[in-house]
């Protein structure tokens, strides 16, 4: 019963992710992709455990689950970080401009 | 005081993770926690002078308070389900941005309220300048909702009492 | 190997049949299984809302949310599941399971809050009323 029920909810989740993939493609700004991939990596800690139950080794899968939740918020973390910078850097620049008419 | 402390929360988490209990896996463990302790015990509990009956009072009352927001968590999920998912609800949305300010003052405690105004129906922390907050909400009567104070009544129960006595 | 018509036919046989044949502890692997369903209907309509919200920060509401309640009630349901006996090492099973839970309850809000800030930043701003009503009067002019 835990196989079937395993199997099952690893397909349903799989054939949700979909929506998810179609704003990764489409996504207007690249934020929207970046929600995107976040959501995924959360889910994909969720199939871990599952995949654990099917090959009836969890204690092992948890772990992995663990280090995916972890590597994907310090991932989102990072990447958010990155941009902040590179928007104050680009308002610098722009500051520079205004300063460079003013002369 | 605080670094027995930090030290004995490191070993559950090794307990916990390891899962192994004979002396090789308990003793590596005691080594590593403690010199864990020893480069890096001042990056949690920032402020020092409390006392430790204080500490377990807002232990106490932080773990009474999840139960609440989590409650609060699946209401929002509702709600966005209905905005998903129903026409009325779609027509509903209308985004505005609320600015408001905190009484509360240890950043941890603005970090609690933060996440629990991101979790709680409709409403996200976009912005924390100081003690100002600016919180992205869908729409007006959340917004009501939001400028009661009821999420910021509650973090300061757990984390500052003094500051509810005064009001 | 038995055959079934829809899944949900098989979940509800497949549910009966684990008191007799594996005798495993049927009440908490009921609650699991209506957990795990709950958490794919709230992940349903996150993904939903991902696609059809207006505009980024909308989805975030959706996005922020439903993933963190969908993940928690899922994690926990196999929790749950996975619990063969009251041994020690289930206990322990269980326990890590819902460290990752937790660690998903504190992490989830933050990293939301993280990426809207960063997009705020951006110059990108977020829709207000007068700007869906303005695309509602276009696209009723666009029909009429």
């Amino acid at each position: 019963m835990t196989h079937w029920f395993a199997i099952i909810m690893g397909a349903a989740l799989f054939t949700l992710m979909i929506p998810v993939i179609y704003r990764i493609w489409v996504g207007p700004t690249c934020f929207d992709r970046i929600l995107g991939v976040n959501v995924i990596g959360t889910k994909t800690a969720v199939l871990l455990v599952i995949i654990g139950t099917l090959f009836e080794r969890v204690e092992m899968f948890v772990d992995f689950a663990i280090t995916y939740a972890l590597l994907n918020f310090v991932g989102a973390i990072v990447i958010s970080r990155y941009l902040n910078r590179t928007i104050s850097l680009k308002d610098m620049e722009s500051r520079e401009k205004e300063g460079a008419r003013k002369r | 005081m605080y670094p027995i402390l930090i030290f004995l929360l490191l070993f559950l988490n090794w307990i916990v993770l390891s899962g192994k209990f004979d002396a090789f896996h308990l003793i590596l463990g005691v080594i590593s926690c403690g010199v864990v302790t020893w480069l890096s015990q001042d990056l949690l509990y920032s402020d020092r002078r409390k006392k430790l009956g204080e500490r377990l009072r807002e232990t106490w009352f932080f773990i009474k308070y999840i139960p609440w927001i989590t409650w609060e968590v699946v209401k929002a999920n509702l709600h966005v389900f209905k905005l998903a998912m129903t026409k009325e609800g779609y027509e509903e949305i209308s985004p505005r941005v609320v600015t408001f300010k905190t009484y509360l003052r240890s950043d941890f405690a603005k970090f609690v309220l933060a996440n629990s105004i991101t979790l709680t129906p409709g409403t996200i922390t976009m912005l924390i300048r100081g003690s100002e907050f600016h919180v992205h909400t869908m729409s007006q009567f959340l917004e009501d909702d939001l400028l009661e104070g009821a999420i910021e009544e509650k973090v300061a129960q757990v984390f500052e009492p003094e500051v509810l006595k005064k009001k | 190997m038995m055959s079934f018509s829809s899944p949900f036919q098989c979940l509800a046989s497949a549910t009966v049949e684990a008191g007799s044949s594996e005798g495993g502890f049927l009440v908490l692997q009921v609650i699991g299984v209506l957990l795990g369903v709950l958490g794919l209907i709230f992940f349903l309509g996150a993904a939903v809302g991902l696609v059809r919200f207006p505009d980024f920060y909308t989805r975030l509401h959706a996005a922020g949310k439903g993933d963190t309640l969908s993940t928690m009630l899922m994690l926990t349901g196999f929790a749950l599941v996975t619990m063969e006996d009251f041994s020690l090492s289930s206990w322990l099973l269980l326990i890590k399971i819902m460290a990752v839970v937790f660690f998903i309850y504190l992490t989830s809000p933050t990293s939301s809050h993280a990426l809207m800030r960063a997009a705020f930043e951006d110059d990108e701003m977020p829709i207000t009323e007068d700007d869906i009503k303005k695309r509602n009067r276009q696209k009723g002019g666009k029909k009429s």
